[in-house]
Order: C-alpha cells, then sequence, then structure tokens
C-alpha cells in the first residue's frame, strides 16, 4: 500500500515538476515528496488509533503501579511507561517530583523520563516505515535499555544524595512512609470513557501531536533529502571509517550540541545509514541528540544539584558510546540482509 | 474575587491557560485574580503530576490541558 507515495512522488517530482531521477537534486525532491507525505499519512492514522487505545492512561495511575512493583522490575517498568505514556517535556519537573514525593526510587523516575524522549509512537512509525520492523525492534530494545542500565547506575551510586533540598526530604519522608506502608495506593480504576470521550480524546491527541511535530518531519525529512541527493553513496565509509571506534565518540559528541526530537532526526538516520555510516554509530548520534538534550538539563536544575546533573550526563554519554560500538560489533550479523 | 492559580514550570500553554481563565472572565463580567505558580515546590505541594494545571481557591480542578471554555465557565460560575 505504501507504494502509493512513491508513485505519487514519481509523478510530482518527475512529470509535474519535470525533474530527472538523474539528477541529484531530482532524487533529494523525489526522497522529500515520498517521505513526507508518507510519514504525514502514517501519523495521522497511528496516532489517532493509539490515543484511542490509551485514552484512560493517565500518570496517577502510572505511578501507583509502577509503586507497587518490587525494585528490578520497577526500572522496566518505569523505562516501558517512560516510552508508551503520552507525556509533554514541560511537565518533567511536576512528573519527577511526583514520582519523588511518592517514594518511587530516583533511578526508576529517570528510567521513565530517559527512555520518554527516545521512544515514542511517532519515533515508531517512522521508524517502522522508514527502515523496517528489524531496526525498530532493535532501536525500542536499545532505548529501553538506556533507560534501565542509566537509572540503575544512578541508584548505584546513591544519586538520590544529590537531589536539591526540598526534593531529598519529599522523597526521605516518602520513604520512610513506605516502609511503614503507610502509602500504599491501590491502583485507580481505569476511568470508564464512552466510545464518544475516547474520539474526543483520540482528535485533540492528533491535533496537539501532529501540530506541534508537522515542521520537525519537514526539517527532518528536508536535511535527509539533501544528504540522500547530495552525498555520494558510501561517502561515510570512505571519510569517517567504516566503524572504527573513534567514530562512534565522535557522533556523540557531534549530537549532543544538536537538539532534536526524534521526529526529526529519524529521517536524517535513513539517510546517514543508506549513504554507508554504520547503524551503531548512526545510533549513537541519534541517542544523543534526542536523549541529552540542554534545555532538559537545565530544566532538571530546579530539583538536581549540578553534580547529580553532571553524573546523569555522564551515565548518558557512556550508554550512548557502548550502545553504538555494541551495535557496530554485531551489526553485520543483526541487520543481515537490511 | 476567586483566586486562580495556574501551575506549570513555564511552557506556552500554561501562559495560554492564564489567559483564557482571565479572558473568560472578563467576557462574563467578572472580577478574577489569575497567579502563575512556577516554583516546583509548590507545584508539588499540590501534588499536580501533569501541568498546565488549574486551582481555584487552593483546590486543584483541572490539571493536564489547556481547559475548555465551559469548564472555566462552570468554575467562576460556581
Amino acid at each position: 500500500m505504501l507504494d502509493l507515495f512513491t508513485q505519487l512522488a514519481d509523478w510530482l517530482a518527475y512529470n509535474l515538476i519535470g525533474l530527472s531521477p538523474d539528477t541529484r537534486l531530482g532524487t533529494a525532491i523525489h526522497f522529500f515528496i515520498e517521505d513526507t507525505t508518507k510519514i504525514l499519512f502514517l501519523l495521522v492514522v497511528m496516532i489517532y488509533v493509539i490515543a484511542l487505545a490509551r485514552a484512560s492512561l493517565n500518570l496517577e495511575r502510572v505511578r501507583a503501579y509502577i509503586q507497587q512493583k518490587h525494585r528490578l522490575k520497577g526500572y522496566f517498568f518505569g523505562s516501558g511507561f517512560g516510552a508508551i505514556t503520552p507525556f509533554c517535556s514541560c511537565s518533567s519537573i511536576p512528573l519527577f517530583l511526583g514520582f519523588t514525593s511518592a517514594g518511587i526510587p530516583l533511578g526508576i523516575t529517570m528510567a521513565f523520563l530517559f527512555t520518554s524522549p527516545i521512544i515514542n509512537e511517532v519515533a515508531v512509525i517512522m521508524l517502522w516505515s522508514l527502515l523496517g520492523w528489524k531496526f525498530t525492534v532493535a532501536y525500542i530494545v536499545i532505548g529501553m535499555a538506556v533507560g534501565i542500565i542509566g537509572g540503575m547506575i544512578l541508584d548505584l551510586v546513591k544519586g538520590e544524595r544529590w537531589l536539591k533540598d526540598f526534593a531529598a526530604k519529599a522523597y526521605q519522608k516518602a520513604a520512610v512512609e513506605a516502609d511503614n506502608h503507610e502509602n500504599d495506593i491501590e491502583v485507580p480504576e481505569a476511568p470508564k470513557l464512552t466510545m464518544a470521550e475516547r474520539h474526543q480524546f483520540a482528535k485533540d491527541e492528533l491535533k496537539e501531536i501532529v501540530g506541534r511535530i508537522w515542521k520537525w518531519v519537514l526539517i527532518g525529512v528536508g536535511l535527509g533529502a539533501a544528504l540522500h541527493g547530495f552525498v555520494p553513496d558510501g561517502w561515510f565509509a570512505e571519510n569517517l571509517g567504516s566503524g572504527q571506534w573513534w567514530s562512534v565518540p565522535a557522533a556523540v559528541f557531534a549530537g549532543l550540541p544538536l537538539y532534536s526530537n526524534a521526529t526529526g532526526v529519524i529521517p536524517v538516520m535513513e539517510s546517514l545509514i543508506m549513504k554507508g555510516l554504520p547503524v551503531g554509530t548512526t545510533l549513537a548520534f541519534c541517542m544523543s541528540t534526542v536523549a541529552a538534550s540542554f534545555p532538559e538539563f537545565i530544566m532538571l536544575k530546579q530539583v538536581m544539584t549540578f553534580r547529580l546533573l553532571a553524573i546523569i550526563f555522564v551515565i548518558l554519554l557512556a550508554n550512548f558510546m557502548v550502545v553504538g560500538w555494541v551495535i557496530n560489533a554485531i551489526g553485520p550479523w543483526l541487520f543481515a540482509g537490511f | 474575587m476567586k483566586h486562580f492559580e495556574v501551575l506549570g514550570t513555564g511552557c506556552k500553554k500554561c501562559v495560554n491557560t492564564a489567559e483564557s481563565i482571565e479572558r473568560v472572565a472578563r467576557e462574563l463580567g467578572q472580577s478574577v485574580e489569575v497567579v502563575k505558580v512556577t516554583e516546583p515546590a509548590k507545584i508539588m505541594e499540590y501534588q499536580v503530576m501533569s501541568t498546565p494545571a488549574v486551582a481555584v481557591d487552593g483546590k486543584v480542578v483541572h490539571s493536564g490541558s489547556i481547559p475548555e471554555h465551559d469548564k472555566i465557565v462552570s468554575w467562576l460560575e460556581a
């Protein structure tokens, strides 16, 4: 069915505009039309459908659910809910404090916050349509691993010592209560929603998300198209080396000052991989762009001391590098025929 | 006079929320006091996790989105 968008792009770029498929501009424009129409179509359909399904999931229920879990499972669920819970980065701080004051360990809360920008329905839809299911599954596993392992390390070094005072006090109070089972809360019942209410929620979500991300899709695909049309095949392999160890940290540091969400960076990933940049290096670049952003860190400064922020920063960078190296090592086997 | 607090760490939606409340109050010819609460510690005291949230006279009545027109009217007329 998705061939339709290739045909549309063929017709628009080659017949209507009259570009030649043999020119750089022609391939770039074709790529841009095909990807933007395909992605926007899929996004509209899938965001609506997914929103229908998760209309009754709210943060209060998620928090109660995570709170009941045994610690080890907590990291997994924290990261998993970070992936599926609709949540705007401007709510990071209230969410962080809501979790912390309920006695949820710092590492589990951070597993949620680490994974949240990396995995969301928009990222998954785009990856699936551009890079296929194998890559999508690998991306989800890696995104969750970054969150879970990052969270665990944070608890191992007892990161909660370096919370700002008011947050640390709220956490200690909740931890004492938890030992006495004073704050064991039942998971609130899912609100019973009629189909009309679900439809309304899904419609609002659709408007909100598409309104927020359409520019990113255009920018991301535009960059991807430029790379696709104007960078010769195999350029990365020739110029940046095909997977030397230093190319991974280089990619992580290159991604740092760039601040984009997953929507903007995925079309760029597609082009980078097609031009021969190793998959692990590409992923390291992508994660660093998406998950380690300065605006986010500045926000967290309200609840964390500088020391804790620095530790989190180092943990994230180290994680991205490990991801890059591991995937570069096993990539040829993992993506055979990709 | 009703006392509204808009809870949120300062994103665009919080500003919009405060403006909508002021606008609706003007439409109804009511005078209200709208204060934006941005300190994390205070938002935590209200136990709000999704912002923007709205508290009327110290009680949270809404959270997670810009409230609809009718909802604001119901707070003002309550």
